[in-house]
């Protein structure tokens, strides 16, 4: 395939080799890490994991070689004609999974995805957050009820859904 | 059983009340998720996985066979009307579709796209149908080695032949047989890549990497490129195809169906090839005064075939997924890893132990394809508004649904630390190009093919050789090894 290369090193497309190049190595660390099993002759549990982990490694490898002579991102028409990154955007949906992860233990799942629905439209571009606050607690607590009753599964309960099911009279399946 | 005994048995399966109730709700459900953007067939049957502890397995998989056609149908809807392709089949839709839209020619484009899905639907599960027992014949003489070979031959075709370039694929792919082999190794009991973590003893779930490629990657890649900008919905108009548009349509919907099947049924899968297979043929095959009509103001041709070949393309997939447990796109893999949670392995034994499962499924895809069409035309109007859910709450509203769908399984915050990671990786996936159905393949595919691999090396006492001396196997993988060097051998050979 004839391409051009600007002349240069592609310092982005670098990272993403070296990347793929450390997850590699750490993939053979953890495959040597695997005890030797002596119960199986033929073909052990360590072989699999050790091709993977040096293809991986070679892939990367590879990537770091393609990054060094001009990277392949320039090609792509979708960076070329990207917008800025949108910081603010990306910093409210950062934080938006963050609450999720360190509330949804302490609040239950209602609440916690709640908070993280507001910061998701917010970070989209919604202005009305009272609104979506509304709007994400209906959405929580009718797929809750919903998973809780239809299938079974309970999605962590937590002060919302137990309050709620205590008004109603029932305990928690 | 031979196809007309087998038919005779799942249409008798099929046309039970709760039965045509989960194909009805599949085609719905399929539908919206089609035309919603950021949502695909793969995360909806990942997130719907649950049902699989409630529901039993035949009504189950009605569902998902009718989320998969559904959400064919949907993509156009979307392609056409806001320009904006959800899935890679309908990218070449977009290319023609829009412009009729534009030139308020959207209601004939839908109509015509809705006809062909149907007329390829049809004609790629008469397929399946007939094709489908032949291949089980075939597959019932294939031992672990050649099982193997077809899998590594199914790996390179799926990574490195389809998509961008060949190392960005095999990177997808190795990153996802890596994750397949994280848990406790099946044979030997040994713990493996788990970094003394208690949670990963088990294993990465199928699930949790399915929601943060396709849905926590996708909304972080979109966040990071945001900017405030609503596209413009087309107005639907009237859908009534004129007697001319009938007569320019029905030759590219059959050659758009019997071009996208056999590339379906093909281990290298995909939609992208068929579709623009069919664009160029449609293109040299026009009539010469409707030419003009290309890339100007939309030619229906354009919107005929390619519609066609990817519905014809997406139901030959379902044969190699049924008949050998060879899933070549990321909702193939998922619906083999919703087999997996019902303790049925597809392949081979499939159409004999469970022939009344497989055959209702077959009989429940016509069913499927003709409530599709029924349902698709008159209610555009329906689809075209959900197009105008406001992007704020429905990535909101997406990321609800991608902690239930993984949260909710396992009650586990290192599963949603987990699924943010990934999600982190899959964005920089999808900014540097790197394919996402590769990863989902290779992590449910890989286990089983180490398993063949290492029945193989069993029952030749260790000899690796045995893949190269049994002829089959060795025929599949000198397959692989063409299908990976034969194109860069043919580009330096053309350059001299």
């Amino acid at each position: 395939m004839p391409e051009m290369h600007p002349p240069g090193i592609d310092r982005t497309d670098l990272k993403v080799g070296g990347f793929v190049l450390a997850l590699g190595g750490l993939a053979l660390w953890q495959a040597a890490e695997i005890p030797a099993s002596p119960l199986y002759g033929q073909v052990g549990p360590k072989a699999v994991p050790y091709g993977v982990a040096a293809v991986l490694a070679l892939l990367g490898a590879g990537l770091v070689v393609q990054a060094l002579r001009g990277g392949w991102s320039h090609t792509l028409e979708e960076v070329r004609e990207a917008p800025p990154t949108n910081w603010r955007a990306l910093a409210l949906l950062v934080a938006g999974l963050l609450a999720n992860i360190v509330l949804i233990v302490p609040l239950g799942f209602c609440l916690a995805a709640s908070v993280q629905f507001v910061l998701v439209a917010a970070a989209f571009g919604s202005r009305r957050l009272g609104r979506d606050a509304v709007l994400a607690l209906v959405l929580t607590l009718t797929v809750w009820f919903g998973f809780v009753m239809l299938l079974g599964v309970n999605i962590g309960a937590g002060l919302l859904e137990g309050g709620i099911l205590r008004l109603l009279g029932q305990e928690l399946p | 059983m031979n196809a007309f005994d087998g038919l005779s048995l799942g249409f008798s399966h099929a046309l039970t009340l709760s039965n045509l109730g989960w194909a009805l709700l599949g085609c719905f459900l399929g539908t919206a998720v089609g035309v919603l953007p950021g949502i695909g067939p793969a995360l909806t049957i990942a997130l719907l996985l649950p049902i699989t502890f409630q529901v039993e397995a035949t009504g189950a998989f009605i569902l998902f066979c009718g989320i998969f056609y559904g959400a064919m149908y949907g993509g156009s809807t979307t392609s056409i009307l806001l320009n904006t392709p959800g899935e890679s089949g309908s990218i070449i839709t977009a290319l023609e579709g829009a412009k009729m839209a534009r030139n308020g020619r959207a209601g004939p484009a839908l109509a015509t796209a809705a006809i062909g899905s149907f007329v390829a639907g049809t004609i790629g599960t008469l397929g399946i149908s007939f094709l489908g027992p032949v291949v089980v014949e075939f597959a019932l003489k294939l031992g672990p080695a050649e099982y193997f070979s077809l899998m590594v031959l199914c790996f390179v075709t799926v990574s490195a032949v389809l998509g961008g370039s060949a190392l960005r694929g095999l990177t997808s792919l190795a990153f996802g047989l890596l994750l397949g082999l994280v848990g406790i190794d099946l044979q030997s009991g040994q713990p493996r890549m788990t970094f003394g973590i208690p949670e990963l003893l088990d294993g990465v779930n199928v699930v949790l990497v399915a929601v943060a490629l396709f849905a926590v990657g996708e909304t972080l890649f979109l966040a990071w490129r945001h900017h405030d900008n609503q596209a413009v919905v087309r107005p639907v108009g009237s859908i009534m195809m004129s007697r001319d548009d009938w007569k320019r349509s029905w030759k590219p919907w059959l050659r758009g169906s019997f071009l996208g099947f056999p590339f379906g049924v093909m281990p290298a899968g995909g939609t992208e090839m068929p579709t623009m297979l069919s664009y160029y043929a449609e293109r040299k095959l026009v009539a010469p005064e409707h030419v003009h009509e290309f890339g100007t103001t939309g030619a229906i041709e354009g919107v005929a075939g390619p519609e066609a070949a990817n519905n014809a393309a997406a139901a030959g997939i379902l044969v190699p997924m049924l008949t050998l447990g060879l899933p070549t796109s990321a909702t193939a893999a998922i619906m083999l890893s919703a087999f997996q949670s019902y303790g049925i392995n597809p392949g081979p034994m499939l159409f004999e132990q469970q022939s009344a499962l497989v055959w209702t499924l077959i009989a429940s895809l016509y069913v499927a394809n003709i409530m599709l069409v029924v349902l698709n035309l008159p209610l555009v109007g329906l689809w075209a508004r959900i197009l105008k859910i406001p992007q704020p709450q429905l990535y909101a509203g997406i990321l609800v649904f991608a902690t239930i769908g993984t949260y909710g399984i396992s009650n586990s915050v290192v599963d949603l630390v987990l699924l943010y990671s990934i999600g982190f990786v899959a964005m920089f996936m999808r900014r540097f190009d790197f394919p996402t159905a590769p990863v989902v393949i290779g992590m449910i595919l890989g286990p089983m093919a180490e398993q063949a691999m290492r029945q193989a090396l069993t029952i030749s006492q260790g000899d690796w050789t045995a893949f190269v001396t049994r002829p089959g196997s060795a025929v599949l993988l000198g397959l692989a090894v063409l299908a990976l060097v034969g194109p860069r051998v043919w580009g330096m050979v053309r350059r001299g």
